[in-house]
């Protein structure tokens, strides 16, 4: 059984007086602790795909299960990190930023504190607990954002192009480093993006979507050891089938 | 950092020396009676009386009492309106309307109401403050609100948070920014109502009574005395109190650039 289930997701909105279809008859799995990219251009719906799992929109049509239940609304069973820098609350450290989901939890002071701690620690930035995200860099403040959304213990961790805004260089980091903390976690992850080549070195599978309406265009399994060599054949023709798909009609 | 601090004081020491310099020209030119024009040096020493004698001190007190009693008062009921303005629609399609007739009325247009209302004394003055201050709070707040990055709600929503927790831990301190300038406008327009507000309602203390009680008896000197201690006390409250609530909160949080000197 899978561990993350969409249904039949159809998604329709209202624009201008005429329903778009944003996503139509989505359907696909996500093991446990399987690393899912969800790949296509943008405006095909990916990131509504997302917010649906996330529960902020409720589908049309279908449904969402996670662990054999029904998605209703939002959960403790999701961790959510987004692209915009500007998720961290400014007026938090680090490390109460970290700390939020389990003050919502009911957590204990103590406890929230070093579990906080420890999450730092596994993203590397337990020296700068103490600092704003004002004070931190692009690639740290989401980092942060990846402790916050892990700290609660989230079965699922949902990722919305979350480097999009880092320089090459950056994101190189970060897509090793995401990496080893999931390694490490072992969470479910749906990551959403447009870049083929991060697809290819983060996945064990894509699923490419194509635009108006959204659907699932095909179904790409990345068997590569990790970590991955951005420069070995095997990669580059992966990519290349990626890129197929997105192209071809 | 050091050097501009020395630099822009020179600057302020200029700047004032030299319009200290006109005046006193002007006074002593003798175009004017002395007792219209009183040099700088009569003003001081009758600043410096007023001072010693402990009158300056209390007129001083009760303004800072009534305007105090006034802003808190103002921001009591403020920014609760204007959170609840940002937050339920049916508040703000209520409240919207009447915040905008009442908001451009100046508040001095009040006094002879308020006297009617309150009589002569502490309560029409305060009352002024009120009127002059809370509509600032209210306005900023409801922007404050408003304006809370949508991202932030996003995220705590997925952590769990909602209703009243997500208002005290997430919309409270988003919407901070906007509070603080609603305080610092409202104190703005508050120190000008008391001021006037005391020349006509006050009674016997206050630095807008001293003022205009000092026309009875062309003490021009009092008056301009009186006028430089309530630009010092202006500006000693926008530095000393506003900058610094400010520099430790959305300063802090990167949120604003915070302002120095």
């Amino acid at each position: 059984m899978h561990q993350i289930e969409l249904r039949d997701i159809t998604f329709e909105y209202d624009a201008q007086e005429r329903p778009v279809t944003a996503l139509r008859d989505v359907s696909f799995g996500v093991d446990a602790s399987e690393f899912l990219c969800v790949v296509g251009q943008s405006g095909c719906g990916k990131t509504t795909m997302l917010n649906i799992v996330a529960g902020f929109l409720k589908p049309t049509k279908g449904e969402v299960l996670i662990g054999g239940r029904a998605v209703s609304g939002k959960g403790f069973d999701r961790g959510i990190v987004f692209q915009d820098f500007a998720q961290l609350f400014p007026w938090r450290t680090a490390q109460r930023n970290v700390e939020f989901g389990l003050e919502m939890k009911g957590a204990r002071p103590t406890e929230r504190a070093e579990t906080a701690r420890r999450f730092l620690r596994l993203v590397n930035l337990e020296n700068f607990a103490g600092a704003y995200p004002h004070e931190l860099s692009g690639g740290m403040q989401q980092r942060v954002a990846i402790a916050r959304a892990l700290a609660y213990n989230p079965t699922v961790l949902l990722m919305d192009e979350p480097f999009a805004a880092l320089d090459a260089l950056t994101r190189d980091e970060m897509q090793r480093f995401l990496v080893e903390v999931w390694r490490e976690t072992r969470k479910t992850v749906i990551y959403v993006t447009h870049n083929v080549a991060e697809a290819v070195y983060l996945a064990d599978r894509i699923v490419v979507f194509s635009p108006h309406p959204g659907t699932v265009k095909a179904q790409v399994r990345i068997s590569l050891p990790r970590p991955r060599d951005t420069l070995s054949v095997e990669f580059l023709e992966h990519q290349r089938e990626v890129i197929g798909h997105l192209g071809g009609r | 950092m050091r050097r501009g601090l020395v630099r822009s004081g020179l600057g302020v020491v200029f700047s004032f020396g030299l319009v200290g310099l006109g005046w006193e020209a002007f006074s002593r030119s003798g175009l004017f009676s002395p007792a219209l024009t009183p040099s700088l040096v009569a003003i001081g020493s009758t600043l410096a009386q007023m001072l010693l004698s402990g009158t300056m001190l209390i007129h001083v007190l009760y303004t800072l009492y009534r305007i105090l009693v006034g802003l808190v008062l103002a921001g009591v009921v403020g920014v609760p309106l204007g959170m609840l303005m940002g937050r339920a629609k049916p508040i703000e399609r209520f409240l919207l309307p009447l915040v905008s007739v009442l908001s451009p009325i100046p508040s001095l247009a009040w006094v002879p109401v308020f006297i009617l209302w309150f009589g002569l004394g502490n309560t029409a003055a305060m009352a002024l403050v009120f009127y002059a201050a809370t509509f600032p709070i209210i306005l900023n707040t409801w922007t404050g609100v408003r304006s809370v990055n949508r991202l932030w709600i996003r995220a705590a929503e997925a952590m769990g948070a909602d209703g009243k927790l997500l208002f005290r831990k997430v919309v409270l301190p988003g919407s901070m920014p906007f509070v603080i300038t609603g305080l610092r406008q409202a104190f703005a327009r508050a120190w000008i109502a008391v001021v006037g507000g005391e020349m006509i309602a006050a009674t016997s203390w206050g630095l807008g009574w001293v003022i205009f009680d000092s026309k009875e008896f062309l003490n021009t000197d009092v008056m301009l005395g009186s006028l430089v201690v309530i630009g010092i006390l202006g500006l000693v409250f926008e530095r000393l109190i506003f900058q610094s609530i400010e520099a430790r909160t959305v300063g802090r949080w990167g949120m604003v650039r915070a302002v120095r000197g």
